[in-house]
């Protein structure tokens, strides 16, 4: 695939990794590239690990299979770093985005990578303080685009305001507050060095 | 590649004859205890051991001994969700956030 | 709405085809993994969308029950189900096509029990491939978007019920580019259903017994109008192609020209499958692909043409035949090719793959191209199973 990015989300049901996946891939496909966002499908049960995908191309994307080997890799919850090898097939050099309030170093020691490969962000705090919840799927979307180099800043609160209005178009609070915090998460959303 | 997991599970040759579980209770053996974002804290000072909480758990995760008293939660097995919280008129139970990186 | 391109999951592209197509009356009961399609269905009527009745039942045998009913009274009538959903209306399937309804379903295919499973494979919808409703298969959401139409056109135009088929989750809960028709273009297309007799046209008694004197000739009329069924759906597809630019044939051929190897395949899996032979190709292989969109009635000839003279081809079916030669595809597509002559013919391999939600991956059709090229072992009986764990037997 031209130009393509993979992404694997792991998250607990709940926590928004499809509606992440999807709305990622939503981004990417208003920027005028190809994309395909799809969770990992089974019974959905608030708190159990889940999987969600995202790809993103110049061309066409005919493929329908999990990601196995994906450029980055979204970790919405950081109690599942204990349970789920979320590293799993990581290509070389690529990212790990985590949900956290530790360091990037804390979490890169977890994960057994280089700090250089770890972007830590504290997505709960951020969305609690921002929307008075700890969903944390916005913010650390904000982060992944961010490390993916997807979008520029600008561009991707602008978007993301627009799709964000089409789904709260009934609550004009919940667009600001969503965008507020992803523009937090993408100003804090630095990998260690 | 493929997926790495998949070795540690049995072939087709070895698996239980159509799913059939054989050995009873073997649901508590699935801990959907790591399933928790939120956790119960239990405040023994303020429970009046009313025993609200105990039906309300859809995880049968609230132990209520034959002393008609209640303890600790079942940690193992427990969601999360809040609901026993939610119940208890004597506000005995609070949720904290689960621990991040240890 | 108009032409618009949107990122939209399968379920809710098949639902927006399903309002343009104006229908009477949308009758359903939800399961997973088809439930949206209803759901966005009864979202439009109660919008103010569609003027479409939207009849919620307590079960599918009811759903299809109330599709047949409304469709005897004239009505054009939909309905979506999966699996367990679709066994339920067995009954009532051969009766809608034995009484000639152009009833449409969005069947979203669905592991049928045993054990209990939710995801994707092609058991609910290949069981009922004889009960003489036209079938089309859909790579991606896009296509099941198209062949919505295309089925309801090929339905109306020769009086049998039709499904559309697409992958449960893998196309139905992904979100994919979509190019929608304008709301003007698509109902110009459909036109409007001209029923012949209804119960509304007169005193009349649709469904009664027919003994053994009348049976076999009105047996023998629905097998004409299946006949027929191939020249429908050939208009139907062209007339689709003029309007939106997108072609749908019966059979679509990939990299197939000089290939001495194929895949052969229905479902979300053919896009898998393209990656895989052109990644092939780049090495050199000579190895194509042929998908079959439209199942019922089979393109035996299409079929026929486009793999005769291959060297070997693998037929994979993403459900089990239990025959103990692989799946309903292998069989009729080894049917298709027995008319062929024998230097002409190519091996046929049965594969069957992709079970109750079983990922495939580009590197699984590279296994398959591999046991395709080299002898069959004498000891691998008359089908392989892939992504299938497996061991040496203790």
């Amino acid at each position: 695939m031209n130009n393509a990015l993979e992404v694997r989300w792991h998250g607990r049901g709940g926590q928004g990794a499809k509606t992440a996946a999807l709305l990622l891939a939503e981004l990417a496909y208003e920027a005028g590239r190809k994309a395909q966002g799809f969770p990992e499908y089974g019974p959905e049960r608030m708190g159990a690990p889940i999987t969600a995908y995202t790809r993103v191309s110049d061309a066409a994307i005919r493929t329908h299979s999990n990601v196995y080997e994906p450029d980055l890799v979204a970790v919405l919850d950081e109690t599942l770093l204990g349970t789920v090898d979320v590293t799993r097939g990581l290509k070389d050099g690529g990212r790990v985005v985590v949900n956290t309030p530790s360091t990037s170093a804390q979490a890169a020691l977890l994960l057994g990578l280089p700090e250089s490969r770890v972007v830590a962000v504290d997505a709960s705090g951020i969305a609690k303080g921002e929307l008075g919840k700890p969903i944390p799927n916005v913010p650390l979307l904000a982060a992944v685009v961010r490390a993916s180099g997807l979008l520029p800043r600008d561009e991707f609160l602008a978007a993301l305001r627009e799709a964000a209005a089409h789904k709260f178009a009934s609550k004009p609070g919940v667009v600001d507050a969503n965008v507020r915090a992803a523009e937090r998460a993408y100003e804090e959303a630095v990998h260690g060095e | 590649m493929a997926n790495e997991t998949r070795k540690f599970l049995p072939s087709w040759r070895t698996i239980d004859s159509a799913g059939t579980v054989a050995v009873p209770g073997s649901s508590e053996k699935f801990l959907t205890g790591d399933w928790r974002t939120e956790r119960p804290v239990w405040k023994a000072e303020a429970c009046r051991h009313c025993a609200l909480c105990v039906p309300a758990c859809p995880d049968s995760s609230i132990p209520f001994g034959a002393d008609q008293r209640r303890g600790g939660f079942d940690l193992d097995h427990c969601k999360g969700c809040g609901v026993c919280a939610a119940v208890c008129p004597f506000g005995a139970i609070s949720m904290i956030p689960e621990g991040g990186l240890k | 709405m108009s032409g618009r391109t949107a990122l939209l999951s399968g379920n809710e592209a098949t639902a927006i085809a399903m309002r343009q197509a104006r229908p009477d009356v949308f009758a359903a009961f939800p399961i997973t993994p088809s439930t949206e399609i209803p759901q966005y269905f009864s979202k439009f009527v109660a919008d103010g969308e569609t003027p479409a009745v939207f009849v919620p039942v307590e079960s599918e045998h009811s759903s299809m029950s109330a599709c047949i009913g409304a469709a005897a009274s004239g009505a054009r009538s939909f309905t979506a189900t999966s699996a367990n959903g679709l066994a339920l209306m067995w009954e009532e399937l051969y009766i809608a096509a034995s009484l000639r309804l152009p009833v449409v379903m969005a069947c979203v295919n669905r592991a049928l029990s045993g054990p209990i499973n939710i995801n994707n494979d092609h058991s609910d919808s290949m069981g009922a491939r004889d009960s003489g409703w036209i079938q089309l298969y859909s790579e991606n959401a896009q296509e099941a978007y198209d062949q919505f139409f295309i089925a309801l056109k090929t339905a109306e135009s020769v009086g049998l019920p039709a499904m559309t088929c697409q992958d449960g989750f893998i196309t139905s809960h992904a979100v994919e580019p979509v190019e929608l028709l304008e709301d003007g273009k698509a109902a110009g297309y459909c036109g409007t259903w001209k029923p012949g007799r209804t119960l509304l046209s007169g005193p009349v008694s649709m469904g009664p017994y027919d003994g053994a004197e009348f049976y076999m000739e009105h047996k023998r009329q629905q097998s004409d109008a299946v006949s027929q069924a191939f020249e429908a759906h050939a208009r139907a597809v062209r007339e689709y192609g003029a309007l939106s630019g997108r072609l749908l044939d019966p059979v679509e051929e990939y990299r197939l020209d000089d290939a001495e190897y194929a895949f052969v395949l229905i479902g979300s899996s053919a896009g898998t499958g393209k990656d895989a032979v052109d990644r092939l190709r780049e090495r050199g292989h000579r190895v194509g692909l042929l998908k079959i969109r439209l199942f019922r009635p089979f393109p035996a000839e299409a079929i026929a043409r486009a793999l005769s003279g291959r060297r070997a081809v693998a037929v994979m079916d993403k459900c089990d035949g239990f025959s103990g030669s692989g799946g309903p595809l292998a069989a009729e597509v080894a049917g298709a090719l027995y008319g062929t002559p024998a230097a002409e013919r190519p091996e046929l391999r049965p594969f069957v793959y992709g079970l109750g939600g079983r990922d495939v991956w580009v590197e699984e059709f590279f296994g398959i191209y591999e046991s395709l090229r080299n002898p069959w072992a004498a000891d691998a009986g008359r089908v392989e199973y892939r992504g299938v764990r497996e061991e040496a037997p203790v």
